[in-house]
Order: structure tokens, then C-alpha cells, then sequence
């Protein structure tokens, strides 16, 4: 019996799609001559661009919208125009250094918080990240495991790690006992304000500093091994190697690290918001937070009030973006 | 039979889609306990009985939902047929007005002095809720730990002072961690503040909230969180208009006075069991009488509905007097049904102790001031609540002083009523 196709698989493949992909090609055909080869690129751009519309710009320009409108109705066409009493409601103050002679004050403790909060946590998240890095990097028992562990915390939710400090820290959780068990006196750990902000930061730290260890890591991994080989040879101490070669060729990664950390912590609030609820008082109310409790939270609903805060603290972002930028290029320009 | 099969199948597509069309689902979101709830449908179902096609879907939320998700699907449109609700003010604009469907002399006779609460302005004749659950913030005590410390208890109509040296004292003596605590909620402070004399209206009847007497008792408030009184837990370790309460303390057996409210007997009934005696010992009383704040919850139909005529069928069918009484007495509520409570309610299923707490709470009603029972139906309560709370708790957190709170207070206000004109 004689086969219709004697030559190789692939030649049988091409002789079935060919004439297949010359009708997929046809609606194509029809585009460009319709468009025009330059602009062809749009409409396959087209889908994602709308949805990009849809879900980002809208939302920015309602942002913006809502901002120069005042009263507690939601829809736009309900709203007054506010002109900018928004924003200068909100930047209004007698000395910035005191929040109590600003006119909306918690928008003021929140913010000094949120840049105490990030400098902190951006400081122990990079140090502490680090440090297990080099230490995970090394060749030591049960290193599988370990990284497991510290990556462990990244997969919880925010909620279950806000539950599960406050149930270690609060007036009779299991630190107060172990501490009374031991003799000593009980701590007020969530109702003193200092204590609870160093517990919001190191519940964040301990949070995420799985991924920034991951990250920190694979920068590690590919510095070559040559360098510390030749380091060894020239009989460099540990401390020399770690300062003129594992730093300096960990830098873009570190840099990265910084960044992503530094935008993470403005953006911090479900943690802290479980864990605290802004408290005691405002000692642990983030500019997240504030947003949410003037915008949706609270009575009455300052939707105004909360867009204009919201474009602030999203200038705040853009500079940090800047700053990532630039500090990339300085990097990459040498 | 070719034709018959034809029929027959005709027959079961027309069947489905009549019953498809008759099918009308109406959603009810409900916050109270699992068993509250279950009593509120049991008495939607004999509705769902009389009208077959109709059936009412619970959804059984937090009251966190209620308070921060609800509005905001209600301003969009969406959400319930019907809620059980709290912020009668906040809500009154989506309202579904049910006199059209139901008999409004017996609504006015039974629910007239909470159908105000519910309306979105003075003059309006509306009926917009059904006052599901009548509830009065006031204390319980811990009363094995006072006949354990061998204090007596303050006598009716006892004053702050009175009742913070009696359960300082007992909590000395007993080795309880606290001595005094109230939930964390503007409206939890409102009463006392009222029984203390504040008026939180002016002579026009506009909002005020701060006087001498209200600036007076936020120091003390303050203070006896200050001094260890107050478990700082619950308003101290807690920030924003977060709520918390103290119900767990009580009943551990770690609180010797909880200020909070008639809603507790049957969580503390089922909770606490024998493992202590408990009491209903009411407000304390000040320049203001013995006042707590009225409030509960209604049930709402709102104005997007598909189906009025069935959501004011269903909140009819509870709001008659019989139903209303077997709801009543299986939701351990004080009823807010005029003449289910003065027949009184035979509660069901429940201890001597609990059924005299619940006695006692309704005695508690009768002593409600104007102004408490003005501020439930004021328009704008929460914004009140909100900001006291928030300002006394940043207070009590060393954020500033009482005075400055009560300051801000002042200021906070204004900006808000001028940004809800």
C-alpha cells in the first residue's frame, strides 16, 4: 500500500500547516492593509491596553476626580466641587514638626509614622536579609530546610500573622506567661505606644524577610566563584572578602532589595491594621490605614479627603520610583 | 406517541420556565449569633409557607461587614434585599419605604417611638425598619467575685465614683486582673457621659456633643484608664474606630464590672453556665440620671429590591404580634414591639439568672433621658460615636491630653458637619 507523505514527520507537518497558516494569515493581511504596517502593533496592543485602561487610568482619573469633591455621597454627579480645601486641609499646619497644630492632625501622625516606619523596617528587612542570605548561602546541615523555614512566614496571610503576635503579645499571652513563669513582671506590649510600633515593625520584618533573603540569595549565588578563590589565594580575612567583594557585587541586588522594600513598607496595612488597629491611640496608624479608615472605615466617609491623601502619598512613591531609577543608572553607568 | 413524547417534554420545559419566572429569591444579611438569625427566619419561612416561589436566602455576616461593606454595595446599588442594621442615620437613604404594603396604624401603634430612627428626615411618615432587637448599654457584674471579696454591692442608683471604689476593691481583694471595662464604641461612652449630665445637644437641638459635663467625665474616663480601673486593653491597645469589647475578660473571670450591654445575657448564658454568678446592675447614676444609650438593630428592606411587595411581606409577617413574641423569646431580645412587651416574653430554654438579667434590662428601658434616647435617632451618630471614641482613646494612649482631646473633639466635629451639609 503506498503512503500518501514518504518524507520526514516535519515535512508532513509543514505541508498540513502550511495552507492552514495562509488562512490565519488572511484576517492579518487585512489589518495591516487596513491600518498600515506601523500601526499594526496597536491592535494586537489593543485588548491589554483597554483592560490596562480600564483597571488603571479610570480608576487614577476617578482618584483625581474625587479629590476635588467634597460631601459623604459616592457618586461623582452627587458631589460638590471642593476646589483644592482637600489638599490644603491636609497640608495645612502651624509647625509641621507638631501634628497637633495641623489641621487634620492623624493625617500627620500617620504619616511620620509610616516615614519611621519604613526608615526601620527598611533598615532591620535589608540587615536581617542579609545576614541570613550569607548565612543560607553557606554550606551548612540541613540548609534545605532552613531556607524553607525562613521563607516559611512569606506564604501566610497577613491576617493569621496579625492573629497570631497579638495572641503572643497581648496582656495574657504566652510571652507575658513565659516572662511571668520566670519571675519577672508582665509587659503592656500593645498598649504601650513604643512597644507596639517596635512589635509592627519586627511582626513586617519577620513577615518578609523570606523574599528579600530569596532575592538576596540568588545575588549570592551568582557572584563567581573565582573572585573568593583568588581572594582565599591572596590570603584576604573573612571581613576584607565580605567588604570589597560581597558587597560591592551584591549592590544591584541589594539595591533592588532596598527599593522593593522601601515601597512595600509605604504601602504596609493589613498586618498592622490586624495586628493593632492603628493603636494605642494613632502610635501605629500608617498612611494606608488613614486613607482607608477616612475614606471607607469611619463616619462620616470622606471620599474627598481620602483621594487627595492617596495622591500625596502616591507623589511620595513616584520620588521613590526616582530615586530607583536613578540610582539603577548610577549603578549601571559605573 | 411520537406526539406524546413531544407533549411531555413541551410540558417539562414549560414547567421549568413558569417556575424559573415564579422563583423570586430575596437575600437577607443578617449579624446577630447563629441562633438569632435562625430565629428571624424561622418566621420568614412561614412568609416563604404562604407564598410558595418566594424564598429568602440568609447570609450570615460579621458586623464589621455591616458597618464598612453594606454602604458601600448599597451606594452602588447592590447588596441585600434585607439587612438586620444599626446605623439607622447612615442608611435612612436607602431605605425601602413599606407603608405602601403593610398596615401602618399597627406599625405606628407597636414600633412608633423607633420608626424615627429610621427615616431620612422629621416630617417623613415612612417605614423604613422593624426594631428587631431593643437593647440599653449598661453593666453587668461579676457577682461571686463580690460576695468572694465580701464587698457589697453599690446600692440602685449608685454614682461613678461608687461603683469604681466597690470594684477597685473587689478586684484587690480577689486578685482579678480588672476591675472595671466598657466596649470600645462611641455610643458604649455616650450613656455614661449622658447619666453624667452631658447634653450633647444645644438648646436649638443642634449637635454639640461637648459641655462641661461631657468634658468632665472624658477626664475621668481618661484618668480610671490611667490609673489601672479600666482594663487599657480594650480601649487602650486598639486604635481608630476599631470596636472591641470586653465580653471575653467577663467571662473568663477576669473583670469584676462590665459596661456594656442587654445583648451579652445569651452568649453570657450559654458561656458562662454556673461557673459564676452574674448580674444586671444597670447605668450608674450622675447629674443626667441613670441612663444608658438605646440602640439594637432593625431590620431593612432597601430601595433597590426587585421585589418590595415580598421584602415588606416578609418584615410584616415578623412584625406580628405573635410571631414577633416567639421571636422574641427564642432571640433572647427585649422586644421593641409595644405590645409583645408589655405582655411580656417568656424566653425560652433559658436559666433563673438569665431571664432575671433580662428582666431587669427591660426595667433598664424606662430610665433612658431624652437626650440618649435623641442621639440614637440622631442622623449623623456614628460621626459622633467615631470621633469621641477616636480622640478619648488617643487620649487615654498619652497621645495628648483629656483637655486637648475634648478640644479636638470640637474641632473635628464642625469640620464634619460642614462636610456633610
Amino acid at each position: 500500500m503506498q503512503m500518501p507523505f514518504r518524507g520526514s514527520w516535519g515535512g508532513f507537518m509543514l505541508s498540513v500547516l502550511t495552507p492552514l497558516m495562509k488562512i490565519v494569515e488572511i484576517p492579518f493581511v487585512l489589518v495591516q492593509k487596513f491600518f498600515g504596517v506601523r500601526r499594526v502593533a496597536w491592535v494586537f496592543l489593543a485588548p491589554n491596553l483597554i483592560l490596562f485602561a480600564l483597571f488603571a487610568f479610570i480608576p487614577i482619573y476617578l482618584n483625581f476626580a474625587y479629590s476635588f469633591t467634597s460631601g459623604g455621597n459616592i457618586l461623582l454627579e452627587d458631589r460638590p466641587d471642593a476646589g483644592w480645601e482637600n489638599f490644603r486641609t491636609l497640608t495645612a499646619c502651624d509647625n509641621y514638626l507638631d501634628p497637633n497644630s495641623c489641621e487634620r492632625d492623624v493625617f500627620w501622625r500617620a504619616l511620620f509614622n509610616t516615614v519611621w516606619f519604613v526608615t526601620l523596617q527598611v533598615a532591620f528587612m535589608v540587615g536581617f536579609s542579609l545576614v541570613t542570605a550569607i548565612i543560607l548561602n553557606r554550606e551548612i546541615r540541613a540548609r534545605g530546610f532552613f531556607r524553607s523555614v525562613f521563607f516559611f512566614p512569606v506564604m501566610l496571610s497577613p491576617v493569621v500573622i496579625a492573629l497570631t503576635w497579638k495572641w503572643i503579645l497581648q496582656r495574657h499571652g504566652i510571652l507575658n506567661a513565659s516572662l511571668d513563669a520566670m519571675g519577672y513582671e508582665p509587659v503592656w506590649w500593645l498598649v504601650d505606644r513604643q512597644w507596639a510600633f517596635a512589635w509592627s515593625v519586627f511582626l513586617t520584618v519577620w513577615a518578609h524577610m523570606g523574599f528579600y533573603t530569596l532575592i538576596l540569595l540568588a545575588g549570592l549565588q551568582a557572584i563567581p566563584r573565582d573572585v573568593y578563590d583568588a581572594a582565599l589565594m591572596d590570603r584576604a580575612s573573612p571581613w576584607r572578602t565580605f567588604r570589597h567583594i560581597t558587597l560591592p557585587l551584591l549592590s544591584p541586588t541589594m539595591l533592588v532589595v532596598l527599593v522593593l522594600a522601601g515601597i512595600k513598607g509605604v504601602q504596609t496595612f493589613d498586618e498592622v491594621y490586624a495586628f493593632t488597629g492603628g493603636g494605642p491611640g494613632s502610635a501605629t496608624t500608617l498612611i494606608i490605614q488613614y486613607i482607608y479608615e477616612t475614606g471607607f472605615g469611619g463616619a462620616p466617609r470622606l471620599f474627598g479627603l481620602a483621594a487627595a491623601a492617596s495622591i500625596l502619598i502616591a507623589g511620595l512613591l513616584v520620588i521613590l520610583t526616582g530615586l530607583q531609577f536613578w540610582a539603577n543608572r548610577r549603578n549601571v553607568d559605573g | 406517541m411520537h406526539l406524546k413524547m413531544k407533549t411531555a417534554i413541551s410540558a417539562a420545559a414549560l414547567s421549568l420556565v413558569a417556575g424559573a419566572a415564579s422563583a423570586q429569591e430575596i437575600r437577607f444579611m443578617c449579624h446577630a449569633q447563629q441562633f438569632q438569625c435562625d430565629a428571624m427566619m424561622e418566621q420568614f419561612e412561614k412568609y416563604e409557607a404562604a407564598n410558595p416561589g418566594v424564598d429568602v436566602v440568609l447570609d450570615k455576616v460579621s458586623y464589621q461587614t455591616i458597618l464598612e461593606s453594606l454602604p458601600i454595595q448599597l451606594a452602588g446599588g447592590e447588596g441585600p434585599d434585607i439587612s438586620t442594621v444599626t446605623d439607622y442615620g447612615g442608611l435612612s437613604q436607602y431605605f425601602l419605604d413599606i407603608s405602601p404594603y403593610v398596615d401602618t396604624a399597627y406599625w405606628e401603634e407597636n414600633f412608633g417611638t423607633f420608626l424615627p430612627w429610621s427615616r431620612s428626615n422629621p416630617d417623613s411618615t415612612a417605614i423604613n425598619s422593624i426594631q428587631s432587637e431593643l437593647a440599653v448599654t449598661g453593666a453587668f457584674i461579676n457577682r461571686t467575685l463580690f460576695d468572694q471579696a465580701g464587698v457589697a454591692v453599690p446600692a440602685e442608683g449608685s454614682d461613678w465614683d461608687t461603683w469604681v471604689a466597690a470594684a477597685r476593691e473587689v478586684a484587690e481583694k480577689t486578685d482579678t486582673p480588672y476591675a472595671m471595662a466598657i466596649d470600645r464604641s462611641g455610643h458604649r461612652l455616650a450613656g455614661p457621659a449622658i447619666a453624667y449630665g452631658a447634653k450633647y445637644f444645644d438648646e436649638n437641638g443642634d449637635i454639640m456633643l461637648v459641655d462641661d459635663h461631657f468634658s468632665e467625665f472624658v477626664e475621668k474616663f481618661v484618668g480610671w484608664h490611667l490609673d489601672g480601673t479600666f482594663a487599657q486593653d480594650v480601649w487602650g491597645a486598639v486604635g481608630g474606630a476599631s470596636y472591641r469589647e470586653a465580653g471575653p475578660e467577663f467571662i473568663n473571670g477576669n473583670l469584676v464590672y462590665y459596661f456594656s450591654g442587654s445583648w451579652q445575657v445569651g452568649r453570657f448564658e450559654q458561656e458562662i453556665g454556673d461557673l459564676f454568678d452574674w448580674q444586671v446592675v444597670g447605668s450608674p447614676c450622675g447629674d443626667g440620671g441613670c441612663t444608658g444609650m438605646p440602640g439594637g438593630a432593625g431590620i431593612a428592606g432597601f430601595n433597590h429590591t426587585k421585589h418590595p411587595e415580598i421584602v415588606a411581606g416578609v418584615l410584616d409577617t415578623l412584625a406580628q404580634e405573635d410571631n414577633y413574641a416567639e421571636y422574641s423569646a427564642k432571640a433572647l431580645y427585649i422586644p421593641g414591639h409595644a405590645a409583645v412587651a408589655a405582655k411580656g416574653v417568656s424566653y425560652e430554654g433559658l436559666s433563673p439568672l438569665a431571664t432575671k438579667a433580662l428582666q431587669d434590662w427591660g426595667g433598664e428601658v424606662a430610665k433612658l433621658e431624652s437626650p440618649a434616647v435623641k442621639l440614637q435617632g440622631y442622623f449623623h451618630n456614628r460621626t459622633v460615636f467615631n470621633i469621641s471614641l477616636t480622640r478619648t482613646s488617643q487620649a487615654i494612649a498619652g497621645e495628648m491630653t483629656a483637655a486637648e482631646a475634648v478640644e479636638k473633639m470640637k474641632e473635628d466635629l464642625e469640620k464634619a458637619m460642614a462636610e456633610l451639609k
